[in-house]
C-alpha cells in the first residue's frame, strides 16, 4: 500500500509527466492559452490515460507476452488508442452532451498526444503490476493536468509583462515551463525515492 | 521542365529545413527535443533516426495518397509510420544497444511525434513522392540540426564533454542546473530566442 502511495505522489509531482519527461509538450504549449480550454483538456487526457493503461496492460501481459509479440507493442498500443479515444468520443457525445463541451472537443487531438502512449511505454518498460499501474496511470494524469492548468495560470499573468520580442509566445512558453520545472524539482524531497 | 522541378524541391527543402523549422519556428516534437539532448551522441542517433522514419514513411504515404481513404487517414498514417518506428527500434537495439537503452521509451515515442503526422497531413497526402521526399528531407535534417545544437550546449556545459570527450579540463565541475529538467527548457526557450533574432534579421535584409 505504501508502494502505491509512494508511486501516486511521484507521477503527480516529483517526476511529472510533463515536466520531467517532457511528454504531450505540443498540446502543452498549444492548448495552455486560458486555462478553461487547459481544464478540458486536462481532464479529456486523464480519463484516455486511466482507460488505455489499462487495456493496453491487460492486452500486453495476456496476449502479447504469452505469444512472443512483444515487439508489435508499439502497433498494438497505438490502435488501441486510436480506437479507444474514438469510442469514448461517440460516447460522450451520445450519453453526456454537457462534459462533450468541456472536454469532448479535444478528444480527436489526444490520439497523437505523446503522453498517452509514452505512459504505455513506460508502464511496460518498469514492470509495474496491475494495481501499480492504475496509481501510476492516475497520478501522471492528475499531474499533467496540474501542469497544464497551472501553465495557463501562468500565461494570463503575461498579459500585464512584455516579455523580449523575439522570445515569441512559444519561447517564453517554455522558459515558465523552466521555471515550473524547477519548482516542482523541489519536491524531490518529499519522497524517498 | 526538369530544371523548374528541381529548383521547386529544392525550395521545398530550404523551406522547411529553415522558415519552417519544426522545432524554433513551429514549436512541434519538442518532447523529444527535451528528453534526449543530455549528450550528444544520444541526440545525433535520435535525429537521424527521425528522419529516416519521417523520409521513409512520407515517400510512402505519398505514392499511396490516391488510395488512402480520407475519413481513415491519420489512423493509416499512424500504421505506417509505427511499421518504420518498430524496424529503427530494431536496428537501434541490435546495432547500438547502449544508445538505445539511454533512449528508452522515446524511440518508441517517434511514432506520436508531431513532426511526423505533421508533415503526413501537411505535405505528403497532397504532393507528388519527390517533392514529400525533399521536404521530409528538409524537415528531418533541420530537427537533427536543431537537437544537435541543443544537446551541444548542455553536454558541454553540464558536462564539460562532447560526444563524450572532455573539452574543457578537468577543472570544469559541470552546471548541474542545464542537467536537470527544468534546464532544458532554459536552453530551448533560448536557442528559439536566437533563432528568432537571425531570422528577423535575415528576412529584414531580404525585403531591403
Amino acid at each position: 500500500m505504501k508502494m502505491l502511495i509512494l508511486i501516486f505522489f511521484a507521477s503527480v509531482l516529483t517526476n511529472n509527466i510533463a515536466l520531467t519527461y517532457f511528454l504531450g509538450m505540443c498540446p502543452f504549449i498549444a492548448i495552455s492559452k486560458n486555462t478553461k480550454a487547459a481544464s478540458g483538456m486536462g481532464m479529456a487526457v486523464t480519463y484516455v490515460m486511466v482507460i488505455t493503461a489499462i487495456v493496453n496492460y491487460t492486452i500486453y501481459t495476456f496476449i502479447l507476452v504469452p505469444m512472443g509479440l512483444e515487439y508489435l507493442a508499439f502497433l498494438i498500443f497505438i490502435i488501441v488508442i486510436a480506437g479507444i479515444v474514438q469510442i469514448l468520443e461517440m460516447l460522450v457525445e451520445r450519453f453526456f452532451p454537457v462534459l462533450y463541451v468541456s472536454f469532448g472537443i479535444f478528444l480527436p487531438l489526444i490520439t497523437v498526444n505523446c503522453a498517452i502512449l509514452g505512459l504505455s511505454l513506460f508502464m511496460i518498460l518498469r514492470d509495474y503490476s496491475f494495481m501499480q499501474m492504475i496509481f501510476y496511470s492516475l497520478g501522471s494524469g492528475l499531474g499533467w493536468w496540474l501542469a497544464i492548468v497551472a501553465m495557463a495560470g501562468l500565461r494570463r499573468m503575461l498579459m500585464l509583462s512584455e516579455p523580449l520580442e523575439s522570445l515569441g509566445d512559444a519561447g517564453i512558453t517554455v522558459i515558465l515551463a523552466g521555471f515550473m520545472a524547477l519548482s516542482f524539482f523541489g519536491f524531490s524531497g518529499i519522497l524517498p525515492v | 521542365m526538369g530544371k523548374i522541378a528541381k529548383s521547386k524541391g529544392v525550395s521545398y527543402f530550404i523551406e522547411s529545413l529553415w522558415y519552417n523549422n519544426a522545432t524554433f519556428s513551429m514549436v512541434l516534437g519538442i518532447c523529444s527535443a527535451l528528453a534526449v539532448t543530455t549528450n550528444l551522441l544520444n541526440a545525433m542517433v535520435m535525429g537521424i533516426s527521425v528522419t529516416v522514419v519521417l523520409l521513409i514513411s512520407s515517400t510512402v504515404i505519398s505514392l499511396l495518397r490516391s488510395i488512402i481513404p480520407e475519413r481513415v487517414r491519420i489512423i493509416t498514417f499512424m500504421l505506417i509510420i509505427s511499421t518504420f518506428v518498430i524496424m529503427v527500434d530494431f536496428i537501434l537495439k541490435i546495432y547500438l544497444p547502449p544508445v538505445s537503452k539511454a533512449l528508452g521509451p522515446y524511440v518508441g515515442l517517434i511514432i506520436t511525434n508531431c513532426i511526423l503526422m505533421g508533415r503526413a497531413e501537411a505535405f505528403a497526402i497532397k504532393q507528388p513522392p519527390y517533392y514529400s521526399f525533399m521536404d521530409s528531407l528538409g524537415s528531418g535534417l533541420g530537427y537533427t540540426l536543431s537537437i544537435m545544437v541543443l544537446a551541444a550546449v548542455r553536454e558541454l556545459l553540464g558536462a564539460g564533454s562532447l560526444f563524450g570527450f572532455q573539452v574543457l579540463g578537468e577543472s570544469w565541475e559541470g552546471w548541474g542546473l542545464v542537467m536537470i529538467p527544468s534546464g532544458a527548457f532554459f536552453v530551448l526557450g533560448f536557442y528559439i530566442m536566437f533563432a528568432n533574432m537571425i531570422q528577423r534579421r535575415f528576412i529584414n535584409r531580404e525585403t531591403k
